[in-house]
């Protein structure tokens, strides 16, 4: 049990009435000592409110998406709106919401807690950081709806240099988008260096902060290509250029690679946090400590690593060289490998647990399920000849859904239950956690399941119409997408609630042993009364039988 | 595992309204698919078991209840390792070797020229002199595709085959492929292009050996022989793409429905009307730019060099025969 160097001799209860009496980061009201904060928590509780807010809003355009899906011909929207729709929900999801979800809500809070600081390296960074997003998010927002974006959230070339659409504003606003992602990466990156408390050795970080740090890696060596790609669009559109214009001399194709150069290590962001939290909720929940630490830690750098070399598996077909499509395959399921690892690894770490069934538990249980499925469809689209079938079609659809909604959406929902006491002093309903999970889980599955059958037939994805003998498994899809919009909904409606009717959360609901429970919930501002000193891991829970003979250590 | 992988296709194409298995790849690839299906539901099965077994078996039953002091096991973790490795190679090799098979041509395949525009596919046959649009192929015989597209990235997809390339504005993409089986296929555009990408649909018919002659000595089906000019025009109206964007029942489209509107007097954009006589239709065929019926954006695409002074006249032939207003 990592111990607070401060009075040995005043029971807990004692110090954390004091901790309470420096104030809770929540106390000081007002909205400029929101707008101006600099504290890490407050950033990370105003990303979340954002990110919230733009899940929702995708989450809609999905549902209006999938309506007009229910029947074959295009009877609800119009082509150039239903093209409009999944461009918007496409660039809400990725840009405003999944890219900074977790690290920007989950890590922003967080990242300084487990590491015993009083806040990340650079907290006014940190504010400017968030206020980019929000300036970003405006611009986007505002080109796409107030514009005709219906490029697909890809902007593919020449579609996107000669369409009359609202590209270049729209563009920029992603370009702006990508300097919240830049300095949030940057920040973590300084924070995990130089901010540990003593005795917070790497070794003994949780892994939610390695997989944090391995995510700001990615964060910060890839935005800026996507930032020039853009600048290169934006540029080829106002200035005539011919990068990738074939009509004035450039290359289609060239844009795909910069553009996937970057957004193929995004899926990495994307998914490396949602790992993390996976680490953190069995290991909480199941009473015991991660099976295969270092193994498991290694592989997000791994991964991260391998992940900007995988790029042209998004283009097996678009005509870039064979060689280079090899060369991609092959390492495409090198970087399978870490990924099972970490999968095996959580299933390993239930044997010999003792594990409760709550709203954590659930969502990582769930989570071990889709993202299985997820990652197994990834090896069908690895492999070349297969792909050429599955690409551009539903199969691809289901997959990213899979990995990113069944991955990190539930990863993130079950974080935020598990930390959700830490962060507003309150719990939430047991009971509608539960039932929210169930429909959340049942509701995925009809949606995208089917999915991965409908584009094994052939059905090809971003079609407002389609043949009449998809339309079952459309109609099917569509059914379960209310089911999912009932959960999302479900959990937001008992979250919020909670904030103002939940039970008073204590410090530590879970019992857990890492820095961010030794303190109150909600923390105060300075998050620690005292620096803590650390003396040990962060999954050495008491229930662990030290008696039991340590197995081999493998990792 | 290609034996049982060839047998399950074969069940599945058999088992109602699966997608048919119709060419050399086709079968190659649902080979590699059931056999990587088969893995995964494997693996499936055992994680997801595994962890459910663990969940049940190891639930709390207790508060406080022990847990064991396990930080990991070398073995363990390295045979987990590499068994998934060895997996991986095993299918990364299959599906490298399917698709460079794929990506080279037989020396003696039909050769076909592609042309993908919003939003309809045309075919030349070089050697033959035929401009088509349905893709017609005799069964058993290698076909070479060389594709390229007029203005975006379109992407060629047929799924009973299996196989789709993109089709690029500014260079050639090749694909072939041996069908073997008789039928008409669904080609899709598989690359969004815009308003019309989920419309822009086409058809392979694979012929027998004997038919296919007939097509080949009748022009490809193009010259009308045999039918009236309405007929003709009427084919010619859903071959050549016509049907895409113009409907002929009253039903607004991309561009204005076609019945009823001989002998309107149309407003223009910028100003102006037009009478809908012979010759304004041969000039929307011919420079659809230039005068457009309010209402409607101006990307028609022209078919200057594309028709023949027959097929023009029979084209304008059936819209007149369309008549008066619903």
């Amino acid at each position: 049990m990592s111990s607070i160097a401060t009075d040995a001799n005043a029971p807990l209860g004692e110090e954390l009435a004091r901790e309470a009496a420096h104030g809770s980061y929540l106390a000081e009201k007002g909205v400029l000592s929101w707008i101006l904060t600099k504290d890490h928590k407050r950033i990370g509780v105003m990303y979340l409110g954002s990110i919230l807010l733009f899940f929702m809003v995708g989450g809609l355009l999905a549902l209006a998406v999938r309506l007009e899906l229910l029947t074959a011909k295009g009877d609800l929207l119009s082509a150039d709106a239903y093209n409009k729709a999944f461009t918007l929900h496409g660039a809400i999801m990725i840009f405003l919401f999944i890219i900074p979800s977790i690290p920007a809500s989950i890590g922003n809070f967080f990242l300084p807690l487990m590491l015993g600081a009083k806040d990340v390296a650079f907290p006014k960074l940190n504010l400017a950081s968030y206020h980019i997003y929000v300036v970003g998010a405006v611009i986007l927002l505002y080109s796409i709806i107030a514009g005709t974006m219906d490029t697909g959230w890809t902007f593919y070339t020449p579609y996107s240099t000669q369409t009359g659409a609202s590209v270049i504003a729209a563009t920029f606003g992603v370009f702006v988008l990508g300097f919240s992602s830049i300095f949030t990466g940057l920040n973590f990156i300084v924070t995990v260096h130089k901010m540990r408390a003593p005795g917070l050795t790497w070794n003994r970080m949780p892994l939610f902060v390695w997989a944090t740090y391995a995510t700001a890696i990615i964060q910060v060596l890839a935005t800026p290509v996507l930032a020039i790609t853009l600048v290169l669009l934006i540029m080829e559109r106002m200035l005539g250029i011919g990068i990738f214009d074939p009509a004035r001399g450039g290359d289609p194709v060239l844009y795909q690679h910069f553009f996937w150069f970057y957004s193929h290590p995004a899926v990495y962001i994307m998914i490396l946090p949602g790992f993390g939290i996976i680490s953190e909720l069995i290991t909480v929940h199941a009473r015991k400590n991660i099976f295969g630490y270092r193994a498991i830690a290694l592989s997000s750098v791994a991964i991260a690593v391998i992940g900007f070399f995988v790029w042209g598996h998004h283009m097996f077909t678009s005509g870039q060289s064979q060689f280079a499509g090899v060369l991609f395959s092959f390492l495409t399921f090198a970087v399978a490998v870490p990924t099972a690892i970490k999968v095996f690894s959580w299933v390993a770490t239930l044997y010999k647990g003792s594990i409760s069934f709550n709203t954590p538990m659930i969502y990582a249980l769930a989570f071990i399920v889709l993202f299985t499925i997820g990652g197994l469809t990834g090896v069908f689209l690895g492999a070349m000849s297969v792909d050429v079938h599955l690409h551009d079609t539903y199969f691809v659809v289901a997959h990213f859904h899979y990995v990113m909604m069944g991955g990190t959406v539930i990863a993130f929902l079950g974080g935020l239950h598990h930390w959700w006491p830490k962060m507003f002093g309150r719990m939430y309903s047991e009971r509608w956690g539960k039932i929210a999970a169930a429909l959340v889980f049942v509701g995925f599955n009809l949606t995208f399941f089917t999915q991965f059958l409908l584009g094994a037939q052939g059905m090809p994805r971003r079609y407002h119409e389609y043949l009449p003998r998809y339309a079952l498994l459309h109609q099917l899809s569509t059914v379960g997408s209310q089911i999912l919009g009932i959960g999302l909904f479900i959990v937001l409606i008992y979250l919020i609630h909670s904030l103002f009717k939940g039970q008073k959360a204590p410090a530590n609901p879970w019992e857990a042993v890492s820095l961010e429970w030794q303190t109150a919930s909600p923390p105060i501002t300075h998050n620690f009364v005292v620096t803590p000193r650390v003396t040990s891991g962060p999954y050495d829970f008491p229930e662990i039988d030290s008696h039991t003979a340590k197995a081999s250590e493998g990792g | 595992m290609s034996w049982s992988g060839h047998t399950l296709s074969h069940i599945a194409a058999a088992s109602g309204p699966w997608l048919p298995s119709a060419s050399t790849s086709a079968e190659r690839v649902d080979s590699l698919l059931w056999f990587i299906t088969v893995l995964s539901a494997f693996f499936f099965v055992l994680v997801v078991g595994t962890m459910v077994v663990f969940a049940v078996k190891y639930r709390r039953r207790t508060p406080g209840q022990k847990t064991a002091n396990i930080h990991g096991n070398r073995t363990v973790e390295i045979v987990w390792a590499a068994i998934p490795a060895v997996l991986l190679v095993i299918i990364f090799a299959r599906g490298f070797h399917d698709y460079m098979d794929m990506a080279v041509p037989p020396g003696d395949s039909i050769e076909v020229r592609v042309t993908g525009q919003k939003w309809f596919w045309s075919f030349t046959y070089p050697k033959l002199g035929i401009n088509s649009n349905e893709l017609v192929v005799p069964v058993d015989r290698p076909v070479k595709l060389t594709m390229s597209s007029m203005d975006v990235i379109h992407s060629f997809y047929v799924p009973a085959f299996r196989l789709k390339r993109d089709v690029l504005p500014n260079r050639y993409t090749v694909m072939w492929f041996n069908p073997n089986q008789t039928g008409t296929f669904d080609i899709f555009c598989a690359e969004y292009c815009g308003t019309g990408h989920s419309v822009m649909l086409g058809q392979i018919k694979v012929l027998s050996d004997v038919e296919y002659r007939k097509w080949v000595d009748s022009g490809g089906g193009m010259s009308g022989e045999g039918m009236s000019s309405v007929d003709f025009g009427k084919q010619l109206f859903t071959r050549q793409g016509c049907a895409t964007c113009h409907s002929v029942d009253g039903s607004k489209k991309t561009g204005p429905s076609l019945v009823g509107r001989f002998g309107n007097v149309e407003s223009l954009i910028g100003g102006g009307t037009v009478t809908v006589d012979d010759n304004y239709l041969r000039e929307s065929i011919m420079n659809p730019g230039a005068k457009v019926v309010v209402g409607y954006e101006p990307v028609m695409p022209t078919y200057a060099g594309k028709l023949k002074e027959e097929q023009t006249n029979a084209l304008i032939d059936y819209i007149k025969s369309l008549g008066a207003k619903p």
